[in-house]
């Protein structure tokens, strides 16, 4: 099925040309952070993570997020979604694959990093990241692979998948689990400490992942001759409804605990993310941005008459995987270090060549969707004529 | 070559019978010669605890004497100066790397802010350090276990092993971890040669003096403290760390969190 | 399907390319191995930790024990067959000997094209330094 993805038209071609050029550019930064260290990033010894770990974060939810679409086909007969549990199980390979090279080019002895099989350490979180992340990324390409394959046949696939797709499942809701639980089992970290970490990063998981996956429905149905469906798109902005109501419900919930039990341990990152603190607040334009955006995604997507109509719901889209990707992509990592364990503030903001290796790693993400992209299409046009 | 059997034989135990088998093992291989094997042994001057700790008397303690301990520290163990000289203020602050440092009551104490204290503590210099916890969270978070207790309660790092992903940072409540985000050697001034540097992309903190202790030498910061710090076994009741601690209220950093800090401060 | 030829042919170029240090090594002039230069204190001990075979063949392992002996288990003596006592330091002990670090080690090393990573951080040599 490979041969889909290197027949293609010019535009098709520019784009993986310009994927690889930013590819490029991001390697050829890493290799000067390869050279130099980790200091050449905004990093620091109190925001020891930053923008990195943060992508780690977000692009897991992405991938979570694709169990949204496998979910109910699987397990609930939903038959519309047959068309694009595809795209969704793609599009959790290709986060996955930003995911684990944003923590390799993190690491500060990236050629040390077997250290973690050869020493492997139960008691760390790690560890269970590095286990759930990889299971994920293999159940979905064996399970994308063969039910693509089967539908080019035109049968059904093998029995074995069967158990494989719905062990994928709990594996989606884990990846996202024990990537909160990395964060949130750290006895010095309050804003981090706190049981409802998991849940809200599964909440706004099934509110970005799925709303990435309807915008690139709508691209799909304008580049090729395969349309994922009105009513398939229509049911993920259902989804997409009820999980951001939850990202802000299990949010408030945050705010609440915080500043109605006035423990300052618990407000003052908080604070430092939305007033600032001793002066300090470069993330707060952002963090007012990122709430404006998901409120006012909120408003557009609840409404049947705006949700129903795709221009509106493609915008609100945009906003909400903006808004959640300020929250998690940059608020929620560096505040968390904000002020450090000894009260003192040492603010966090990328830098130049951090930000262009993060790119050039999205950009290899990219890469891999648009060829399994390709080839799911390529499949699509040809069983369709 | 009987060091590559003895190799082989503990890896394929490991994988055959898992971890818990992996010492038993080893254990067999180590006693199966005949009397001259090589073998290794702790020197005789080292000296041994359960839970080695300190205790700080802040009392005895001013800006000349901390800054004479946080060199003698640093000096020991190469930590590098990162001076704003160097590389200008900003990033000074971002790579600096210490071991001890001094920093005010309210920063080293955050769960106590008295609202009206006395003024002689707030001007007070307090000493900060790896507490050496018995309950550590750096190495529960470390995946490689490049970080880890000894029998003898020092949390200690194996920078040979360390890949670099600063989890140990996140979960250490004091702040007293620091990453090399650079390589260190530029910004040694006098290397000591008996110690070695650490290399870019490692995580370093205090390690007690683990070097001086295996030669019967106490830590280089209570050598320098001039009995300001008291150094010893907190496992031992007739020790003098404990009775250090009978005599005098102490608090610690943080204890509300069950991290169980074995550095002492009397105020 | 077909296209057999084309995979074997494949397969075959795989291998010559991924195969290509290997061969560009068997025809490179590689010259004679280096000589092992020892300093006079080196020769006078006649004997190091092992013997030379052991050590010429396996120092590596050894010093790979010694350091997760010494950090790990907190044991930094080394006793030999002989009975005879060393502290487990590769600045201090190996290097005490061998302190010619450039004709003893590095040579060998550049020969083998190997980099060790000990230098990153152990110190090359207190002779020289003192």
């Amino acid at each position: 099925m490979l041969e889909y993805a290197i027949k293609g038209d010019k535009k098709y071609y520019g784009w993986i040309a310009v994927l690889l050029g930013l590819i490029g550019v991001g390697f050829g930064f890493y290799l000067w952070q390869l050279k130099f260290g980790l200091g050449i990033t905004g990093l620091s010894r109190d925001v020891s993570w930053g923008f990195y770990i943060a992508q780690l974060t977000y692009m897991v939810g992405v991938a979570a997020g694709g169990v949204m679409v496998v979910m109910p086909y699987y397990l609930h007969d939903y038959k519309a979604f047959g068309r694009i549990t595809i795209l969704g199980e793609f599009l959790a390979i290709a986060s996955l694959i930003v995911c684990m090279l944003s923590v390799v080019v993190d690491l500060g002895q990236p050629m040390r990093l077997f250290n973690v099989i050869i020493h492997f350490s139960p008691h760390s979180m790690l560890f269970y990241d590095m286990i759930v992340l990889n299971g994920y990324l293999f159940l979905n390409l064996v399970i994308g692979w063969n039910v693509l394959q089967a539908e080019r046949n035109g049968t059904h696939y093998p029995k074995w998948v069967t158990p494989l797709i719905y062990l994928s499942i709990p594996f989606a809701i884990s990846i996202h689990t024990v990537t909160a639980f990395l964060y949130c089992g750290l006895p010095g970290r309050h804003f981090w400490l706190t049981a409802i970490l998991a849940p809200r990063f599964l909440a706004s998981a099934f509110a970005a992942g799925p709303a990435l996956l309807v915008l690139l429905s709508l691209i799909i149905r304008k580049v090729s001759n395969f349309d994922p469906g009105r009513e398939q798109i229509q049911t993920l902005a259902k989804i997409i409804t009820y999980a951001l109501i939850a990202n802000l419900f299990f949010f408030g919930c945050e705010i609440f605990v915080a500043f109605y039990s006035n423990i300052p341990g618990h407000m003052d990152h908080i604070k430092y993310l939305f007033v600032g603190m001793h002066g300090h607040g470069v993330l707060v334009p952002w963090m007012w941005t990122s709430m404006a955006l998901m409120v006012l995604a909120l408003i557009l997507l609840i409404p049947p008459i705006t949700r129903h109509n795709e221009s509106v719901l493609a915008v609100a889209c945009v906003m909400l995987f903006i808004g959640a990707w300020i929250d998690k992509g940059l608020g929620l990592i560096s505040a968390g270090f904000v002020p450090n364990p000894l009260h003192e503030v040492n603010e966090y903001m990328p830098t130049f060549p951090e930000v262009m290796i993060t790119i050039g790693v999205y950009a290899i993400g990219a890469l891999v969707l648009t060829i399994l992209y390709k080839v799911t299409i390529g499949v699509k046009e040809e069983v369709r004529a | 070559m009987e060091d590559s059997r003895r190799q082989f034989l503990k890896v394929a135990g490991t994988a055959a019978v898992g971890l818990s088998a992996a010492p038993a093992i080893s254990a067999v291989a180590a006693s199966g010669g005949h009397g001259a094997q090589p073998h290794v042994r702790k020197g005789a001057d080292a000296l041994t605890a359960k839970q080695w700790g300190l205790v700080i008397d802040t009392t005895k303690l001013d800006h000349e004497k901390i800054e004479r301990i946080v060199e003698a520290c640093h000096k020991t163990h190469n930590v590098p100066d990162i001076s704003a000289e160097k590389v200008g203020e900003k990033t000074a602050v971002r790579h600096e790397i210490k071991w001890i440092w001094e920093t005010h009551f309210h920063n080293a104490f955050t769960d106590q802010p008295s609202k009206y204290i006395s003024e002689e503590v707030e001007e007070r210099p307090f000493l900060v350090l790896c507490n050496h916890c018995e309950e550590p969270p750096c190495v529960q978070a470390c995946p490689t276990e490049a970080t880890f207790k000894r029998p003898d309660g020092i949390v200690i790092m194996d920078f040979h092993r360390c890949i670099g992903c600063r989890f140990c940072m996140a979960a250490c409540p004091y702040g007293s971890r620091s990453f090399n985000l650079r390589d260190p050697r530029p910004f040694i001034k006098e290397t000591n040669l008996a110690f070695p540097t650490r290399t870019k992309g490692v995580v370093e903190k205090c390690n007690f003096c683990a070097e001086r202790l295996a030669v019967g030498k106490p830590p280089a910061c209570v050598e320098a403290s001039e009995g300001a710090i008291i150094f010893g076994d907190l496992e031992d009741p007739h020790s003098e760390i404990r009775e250090v601690l009978r005599e005098h209220h102490t608090i610690r950093r943080k204890a509300s969190l069950g991290t169980g800090p074995a550095v002492y401060y009397i105020i | 399907m077909n296209d057999k030829g084309k995979i074997i042919a494949g397969i075959v170029i795989f291998f010559v390319v991924a195969s290509f240090p290997f061969w560009l090594n068997m025809f490179l002039e590689k010259g004679p191995a280096p000589e092992l230069v020892l300093t006079p204190k080196a020769k006078a001990a006649e004997k190091c930790v092992r013997d030379t075979q052991f050590m010429t063949a396996n120092h590596m392992q050894l010093l790979d024990e010694w350091r997760d002996t010494v950090v790990r288990k907190a044991e930094r003596i080394y006793v030999n067959a002989e009975g005879k006592e060393f502290n487990m330091s590769l600045s201090n002990t190996c290097l005490d000997c061998h302190s010619n670090k450039a004709e003893f080690c590095d040579r060998c090393h550049d020969y083998a094209s190997i980099e060790p990573y000990c230098w990153d951080c152990h110190i090359d040599n207190p002779k020289e330094t003192k």
